[in-house]
C-alpha cells in the first residue's frame, strides 16, 4: 500500500488487477474502491462525465461481502445501461449490511474514454474491509 | 515454490502429504522448473481444498496451475454425493464454461495465404469482440431461457451449425440438468445481448497451421496433418456466467455457515450436493456451461459462414469443443466401484481417454481431443486423453500456458501497437479490440507453453497430438 491517504490505486496479482480504495470513512474507501475498478475498464477516467445519475443497492452477509457485492452491482448495471461512472456517493450501513448508493456517469462513449479491459467481476480474493492507522481500506481482486 | 513441503511420487507428479485437517493428500503435476516457478500459493490452496467434505482420493494441480480463487487455476477435484461431497463456486470460477472449440479447414496454409488478410479482416468485422460488444442475436427473456436449457442444441434448431457437429462438443452439446428459473433476472438481462460475441481478456480467435504432428493415428483421427489450416476460438459464458458466479457466492457463503462446513478461504464456499444450497448452484451453473457452449456453436457458425465466403474449397468441420471450467457429474472408478462424483475442474480441460462411451466413435480409439492454448506469439497444442489419466486426475489435463507475469507489469513493459508490430516481423497477424488488451496480453508474460504440455504428456494424463502455430489472431 503506497500512500495512507484518501485515494485510490490498482495493484498486482499474477492473472488479474486488485482493486483498493482508502478513506476517512468507510463511505469514502467504498467510493475510491470503485473508482479504482472503472479506471481499469477505460483509459481515461478523468474524462468520464458525471451527468446521469444512477441508484445502486446491494446486500449481503459480512462488510467484505457488502464491498464485493457492491462492485458486482456496478459491474452489472454498467454492463445493462452501457455507461461508464466516475462519481460514487455509496452510504454503507455496518449494522444492516446493505449499501445504497447515487452514483454519477454517462454512456460508454469508446472513443473518448478509451477501452481498457472487460472486468468479469469481483471476487472475494484478497478481499478486506479494514480501519489501517485510522484510514479504511477497501479492497478485492477483479476477474479480467 | 518451496519444495520441501512436497515429495516426489513418480516423474511429473509430487504429492502434498496429508497433515492437518487434509483429508486426503495434494498432488501436483509438474516437473522440478515448473514446481519451482509455481507461486507457494498453489500448496496452500490444493491443501485447503483437500480438507473440504467428501472429496476422493486427491486434490490436484494441473501442470499450468497459478494462484487462483479458492481452488488454484488448474485446480481439479472430485466429490462425492454419498460421502457428504460438496460443491463450490470456486471450484468452477466466474467463467463459468470458458473453453475452446477448433474447426479445421481442409486445405494446406499455402492455399490459405493469399487470402489470409481478408479472411481475418472479415472475421474482426463479423465476430463482435472486446469489453461491452453486443451480438446481432437480441433474445426475449423467455428465449434465453431455451439457451440456457438447451446450450448447444438451441444454437443449431436455429440454424447456428449442423447437428451432427453436437457429436464433437463435450455433452452433447448440452447438459440436461440446467434449470434456467434458478439464474437471476440479473444475470439473464446482461445475456440478451452477448449471445455470439467473444468478449475480451485472454479470449481469441486464431488462425492456425500444423506444424508438426507427433502422434499420427490421433491426428488422423481428428482429421489433421501437417500444414493443415485450422480455427481456434477461445470463449465462454460471457456476462451471464459471472452474474450466475457472484449471485451464488453469496447464496453459498450462507450455506457454508449453515452446514457448519470449515473455510479456509472465502472463495472456497460451499453447500453438500445434497442441499437445496448445493442443488441449486449445480442447476444454475449447468445453465451456465449451456449458455458457453450455445455461444461457441454460434461462433463458430459465424466463422464458417465468413470462411466459405472468403476462402475457395475450404470446409469448416468442428473438431471439438472442451470446456475447462465446469462441474460435472461423471463415472469414475472408486476402489474397483464406479460411482457419480462431482468433478470440479477450474482452469482445467476434461480429458477422457479411449474407449469411454463420452468420446465420439470417430475418437474414441485415441481418446477425446483436448485444445491447450498458448500465446499468440508462440503457439497451442492437440492433446487427447488417456486410459492412465482416468485413474491419476479423473480424466484432466492442463488449459493453456499460464501467466508468468501480471498484467500491471506487462502494461508496464510493453505497448499494444509494440505488441502488434512485433507479431507481424514474425508474420503473425494481430487484430486487437484494445490496444491495452494486446500489451496485457504480450507472449513474453507467459509460461512456456511447450514446458506445460511436455509435462502433460510425460506424467501420462494426456498425450502431444500436434502443435499449431498461430498466422493470424483476433484478441477481445
Amino acid at each position: 500500500m503506497e500512500g495512507l491517504s484518501p485515494g485510490w490505486e490498482t495493484f498486482d496479482h499474477v492473472a488479474d488487477i486488485g482493486v483498493r480504495g482508502f478513506g476517512r470513512s468507510l463511505d469514502e474507501a467504498f467510493s475510491n474502491g470503485a473508482r479504482a475498478l472503472f479506471s481499469i475498464i477505460v483509459e481515461n477516467l478523468d474524462l468520464v462525465r458525471a451527468n446521469e445519475e444512477k441508484r445502486i443497492e446491494a446486500s449481503s452477509f459480512d462488510l467484505v461481502g457488502l464491498f464485493v457485492a457492491w462492485l458486482n452491482k456496478l459491474l452489472a448495471i454498467s454492463d445493462l445501461e452501457g455507461m461508464v461512472f466516475s462519481r460514487f456517493e455509496p452510504r454503507v450501513s455496518q449494522r444492516d449490511l446493505v449499501v445504497s448508493s447515487k452514483v454519477f456517469g454517462e454512456p460508454w462513449d469508446k472513443k473518448r474514454h478509451g477501452v481498457g479491459i472487460e472486468v468479469k467481476g469481483a471476487t472475494f480474493s484478497e478481499a478486506r474491509v479494514e480501519k489501517i492507522n485510522g484510514l479504511w481500506v477497501a479492497q478485492c481482486i477483479v476477474d479480467v | 515454490m518451496d519444495t520441501s513441503k512436497v515429495k516426489k511420487v513418480k516423474s511429473c507428479i509430487w504429492k502434498i502429504p496429508q497433515r492437518g485437517d487434509m483429508r486426503v493428500p495434494g498432488f501436483i503435476f509438474a516437473d522440478k522448473d515448473l514446481l519451482l516457478d509455481m507461486d507457494d500459493k498453489v500448496i496452500e490452496q490444493v491443501s485447503n481444498v483437500a480438507c473440504l467434505p467428501g472429496i476422493v482420493k486427491g486434490a490436484m494441480a494441473m501442470p499450468d496451475a497459478h494462484w487462483g480463487y479458492g481452488f488454484p487455476i488448474g485446480g481439479v477435484a472430485a466429490f462425492d454425493p454419498d460421502e457428504g461431497g460438496i460443491i463450490s463456486v470456486g471450484g468452477v470460477g466466474y467463467d463459468i464454461s470458458c473453453g475452446v472449440r477448433c474447426h479445421r479447414l481442409g486445405l494446406k496454409k499455402d492455399k490459405i495465404f493469399p487470402y489470409l488478410e481478408e479472411l481475418i479482416d472479415e472475421l474482426f468485422r463479423s465476430i463482435p469482440a472486446g469489453v461491452g460488444s453486443t451480438g446481432k442475436i437480441k433474445l426475449s427473456k423467455g428465449k434465453l431461457d431455451d439457451v440456457l436449457r438447451y446450450g448447444a442444441v438451441w444454437a443449431v434448431d436455429k440454424g447456428y451449425g449442423i447437428r451432427d457437429e453436437l457429436r464433437f462438443i463435450e455433452d452433447g452439446g448440452m447438459v440436461p440438468e440446467a434449470m434456467p428459473e434458478l439464474v437471476s433476472d440479473m444475470a439473464k438481462e446482461r445475456q440478451k445481448k452477448q449471445i455470439g460475441t467473444l468478449g475480451s481478456g485472454n479470449h481469441y480467435l486464431e488462425i492456425q497451421f500444423v506444424e508438426e504432428v507427433f502422434y499420427k493415428d490421433a491426428a488422423r483421427a481428428f482429421g489433421i496433418d501437417v500444414d493443415d489450416v485450422v480455427i481456434s476460438i477461445h470463449c465462454g459464458s460471457r456476462a451471464l456466467g459471472h452474474q450466475i458466479g457472484m449471485d451464488y457466492i453469496q447464496v453459498l457463503g450462507k450455506a457454508s455457515k449453515k452446514y457448519n462446513i470449515p473455510i479456509r478461504e472465502r472463495e472456497l464456499v460451499c453447500a453438500p450436493i445434497r442441499s437445496q444450497e448445493g442443488m441449486d448452484y449445480f442447476r444454475a451453473m449447468s445453465c451456465g456451461i449451456n449458455c458457453a457452449l450455445a455461444n461457441r456453436q454460434v461462433l463458430g457458425h459465424l466463422v464458417r459462414e465468413v470462411v466459405h465466403r472468403i476462402v475457395p474449397n475450404a470446409t469448416c468441420d468442428l473438431i471439438y469443443d472442451v470446456s475447462h471450467n465446469t462441474c460435472k457429474v461423471e463415472k469414475h472408478r472408486v476402489n474397483g466401484k464406479v460411482k457419480g462424483l462431482y468433478v470440479h475442474r477450474k482452469g482445467a480441460t476434461r480429458a477422457f481417454g479411449p474407449g469411454r462411451d463420452e468420446v465420439p466413435k470417430e475418437y474414441r480409439d485415441v481418446g477425446q481431443p483436448l485444445f491447450i492454448g498458448g500465446t499468440m506469439g508462440t503457439c497451442s497444442y492437440i492433446l487427447c486423453g488417456t486410459k492412465e489419466g482416468e485413474g491419476l486426475s479423473w480424466s484432466s489435463a492442463c488449459h493453456g500456458a499460464g501467466r508468468a507475469m501480471s498484467r500491471r507489469a506487462a502494461l508496464k513493459r510493453w505497448k499494444g501497437k509494440g505488441v502488434i508490430k512485433s507479431l507481424r516481423s514474425k508474420g503473425i497477424i494481430l487484430k486487437a479490440a484494445s490496444l491495452r488488451g494486446a500489451a496485457e496480453e504480450a507472449p513474453e508474460a507467459y509460461k512456456d507453453i511447450h514446458k506445460v504440455v511436455n509435462v502433460t504428456h510425460n506424467s501420462g494424463i494426456a498425450r502431444k497430438v500436434a502443435l499449431l502455430r498461430p498466422l493470424a489472431v483476433i484478441k477481445g
